[in-house]
């Protein structure tokens, strides 16, 4: 167990890098602390299994330092670092059976074969895979494979931290409900230190405490589930989080209402404030949830045309435009809907405001 | 989903079927024409039954001939297949050596076979060949292929493994390449050494190619002809008579069709049924349970 610290940690997998954009990862500057569910959300290819290796060892950072409980470890490979890793693909050595894959990594570090069986057939226990034992694991399914993986971690009494690198990928949907529980469950019994990579925000957002989202190699916002449903520091959180994700519109601010193209959108007292001070391209978010969508005309309203509607089962998403740019709103399913144009109200407590992309504090 | 049968597909596999009635089926029905008869000429055939067969498996040369056989494949397996992992596995694995080394190590592979034994033949001869007269000439070391029964199997058993090692090694290069790095990324974090990593990683992933590896060498070095016939011509004495050689000397040079027949039949039933036994034993290691 350790409380794990990246310094200023940069990488490129080129070896002269010229600018910025040779770099897979910018500049990360994080602590994860000791006995944390934490999450790293990002769409592919925005350098979230590069930072992961960098913390595994498997990757030795460009520049920066990566610290467990205070000691530098960036130079050390995998094997001294005392980490556990579940890769996105199940990883077996398929010619044993289960308890010797378990077994492997004890064994490689020279544990008495006592030893070794008593804290086998605890992790056995705990992940539910004490009667596949002695079946060889090739031909298990893709659960109980990566269930595999995860013990061969968790077997080491000492284990500094668990890296999941997108580990649900390849399992069933039903499956992948029972295993993020039982992750949940693990990390509560046993106070481990998981990082947990995904691209799937409700993955990250139901396992982790505390959540980073990263674009283009970079971490654009750290806290928990709700900070980020609700205030997005970066535009693009407020895109990646949700589903159908916040909505923004250019907007200027005139006195306690932000203009969007004549219309005026009446903001809080607070947020109007702000605006008025922050330079840059201004840009009004709200969620989609939070705008709501009425049939007559009211206080403070604006009134807006219906490009269509889609079904989703439990909810509709009405698809809208408002001087020229398009919006969504989430309707319930009893909501009635007719007509071309509706009038939208913005609740001010919900709108949030962006300059040059990120949220003005 | 219920499947519509239609007959009219048989004609896609009809290409096919003729070129192997050509290839196989008639030579093969040829050859069990032959090893019944005692043929005296053109249209002068006596029906004997089984008669050859009895007397080809009583022959003395051609047990002296299987056994030699024997040692020859079982040498070729017991050298080329750890020999080509073990090559395989030094290979660079990315960058400009990747294509310097594969073009290198697959050049032997390109040379016609009867070259390949004209090139060993000059190669040891001792009085003019680099290695014949080094070794005699600079190692003081008495070599004579032609003369010395070791010295000739030393030479087949060179050339043979300079030959078709290769073949080994591109194999179990291509079943290391398709390993995915996350398997050894797994084993650094697990601990494993580099000799755990090869035997619970690398060999079992290469168990594929590396049963086909095992399977073409023994059924061609089983089946070697060319290279000792240009080589050895059989000799010194019988040393290098292998069975090829040894029907061939029967079928062609005595054009005894019936008993060359007969020999053929026997030759080909030895050779499907070990391959038959070591694909199923490979099978079987992937399968058993290893601790």
């Amino acid at each position: 167990m350790a409380r794990i610290e990246l310094n200023e940690v940069a990488h490129s997998y080129l070896r002269k890098p010229k600018n910025d954009l040779d770099y897979a990862l910018k500049r990360i500057h994080n602590v994860w602390d000791d006995g944390a569910a934490c999450a790293l959300l990002g769409p592919s290819g925005c350098g979230k299994t590069t930072l992961l290796n960098i913390v595994s060892g498997l990757l030795t950072p460009s520049r920066g330092r990566v610290l467990y409980d205070g000691k530098v470890v960036t130079e050390l490979p995998p094997e001294k670092r005392n980490i556990a890793q579940v890769f996105q693909f199940p990883v077996l050595y398929d010619t044993m059976s289960v308890f010797n894959n378990l077994a492997f990594p004890l064994r490689n570090r020279g544990l008495s074969e006592i030893k070794i069986k008593e804290r086998v057939l605890e992790v056995a226990e705990i992940l539910d895979l004490t009667p596949f034992l002695n079946k060889r694991a090739e031909g298990l399914a893709a659960d109980a494979k990566q269930k595999i993986s995860l013990g061969r971690g968790l077997v080491r009494s000492d284990v500094a931290a668990i890296l999941f690198d997108e580990p649900l990928t390849v399992i069933d949907p039903q499956m992948k409900w029972y295993l993020r529980r039982k992750l949940k469950e693990i990390h509560e019994e046993l106070k481990l230190t998981f990082i947990y990579v995904t691209h799937d925000q409700v993955e990250a957002l139901t396992f982790a405490d505390q959540v980073a989202v990263m674009f283009e190699g970079e971490i654009v916002q750290i806290g928990s589930p709700q900070d980020l449903f609700e205030n997005p520091e970066h535009k693009f959180v407020g895109y990646f989080i949700g589903s159908p994700g916040m909505n923004f519109l250019e907007c200027t601010i005139e006195g306690n209402e932000a203009r969007v193209d004549g219309a005026g959108i009446v903001l809080d007292e607070e947020t109007a404030a702000k605006g008025r001070k922050a330079g840059g391209k201004l840009e009004l978010g709200i969620r989609p949830m939070y705008l709501e969508v009425h049939e007559g005309s009211g206080d403070g309203m604006v009134k807006a045309r219906v490009k269509g509607v889609e079904d989703l089962g439990s909810y509709r998403i009405m698809a809208l435009t408002l001087a020229g740019q398009t919006l969504k709103a989430r309707l319930s399913e009893d909501q009635p809907v007719s007509g071309d144009e509706v009038w939208l109200a913005f609740p001010p407590q919900w709108i949030r405001l962006f300059a040059d992309g990120r949220l003005i504090r | 989903m219920e499947k519509w049968p239609n007959n009219r597909a048989w004609f896609l596999v009809l290409p096919a079927f003729v070129i192997v009635i050509f290839s196989a089926i008639i030579p093969l029905m040829t050859v069990i024409n032959y090893s019944v008869q005692d043929i005296f000429g053109p249209g002068q055939a006596v029906f004997v039954g089984l008669e050859w067969f009895q007397e080809m498996l009583a022959d003395k040369r051609l047990h002296g001939a299987l056994w030699r056989q024997f040692l020859f494949s079982g040498l070729v397996l017991l050298i080329e297949m750890p020999l080509g992992i073990l090559i395989a596995l030094a290979m660079p694995k990315k960058g400009w050596g990747v294509p310097v080394c594969l073009i290198t190590i697959a050049l032997p592979l390109l040379i016609p076979w009867n070259t390949i034994g004209t090139i060993w033949m000059i190669f040891t001869r001792p009085d003019i060949g680099l290695f014949g007269a080094g070794m005699n000439n600079l190692m003081g070391i008495p070599f004579d292929h032609t003369d010395n029964w070791l010295d000739a199997w030393i030479t087949v058993m060179l050339m043979e493994v300079w030959h078709w090692t290769p073949l080994v090694v591109l194999l179990a290069y291509a079943g290391l390449r398709a390993i995915p790095e996350a398997y050894y990324q797994a084993a650094r974090i697990d601990g494993a050494s580099a000799w755990a990593t090869f035997l619970y990683i690398q060999l079992p992933k290469m168990r594929g190619v590396l049963t086909i590896a095992f399977l073409l060498r023994f059924m061609d070095s089983f089946l070697i002809y060319a290279e000792p016939f240009v080589l050895t011509g059989g000799g010194p004495g019988n040393s290098t008579t292998f069975l090829s050689i040894y029907l061939v000397k029967i079928a062609l040079l005595q054009f005894d069709l019936g008993p060359g027949g007969a020999f053929s039949l026997i030759y080909f039933v030895i050779v499907l049924l070990f391959s038959f036994i070591f694909y199923q034993a490979l099978q079987r290691i992937g399968k058993g349970e290893k601790v």
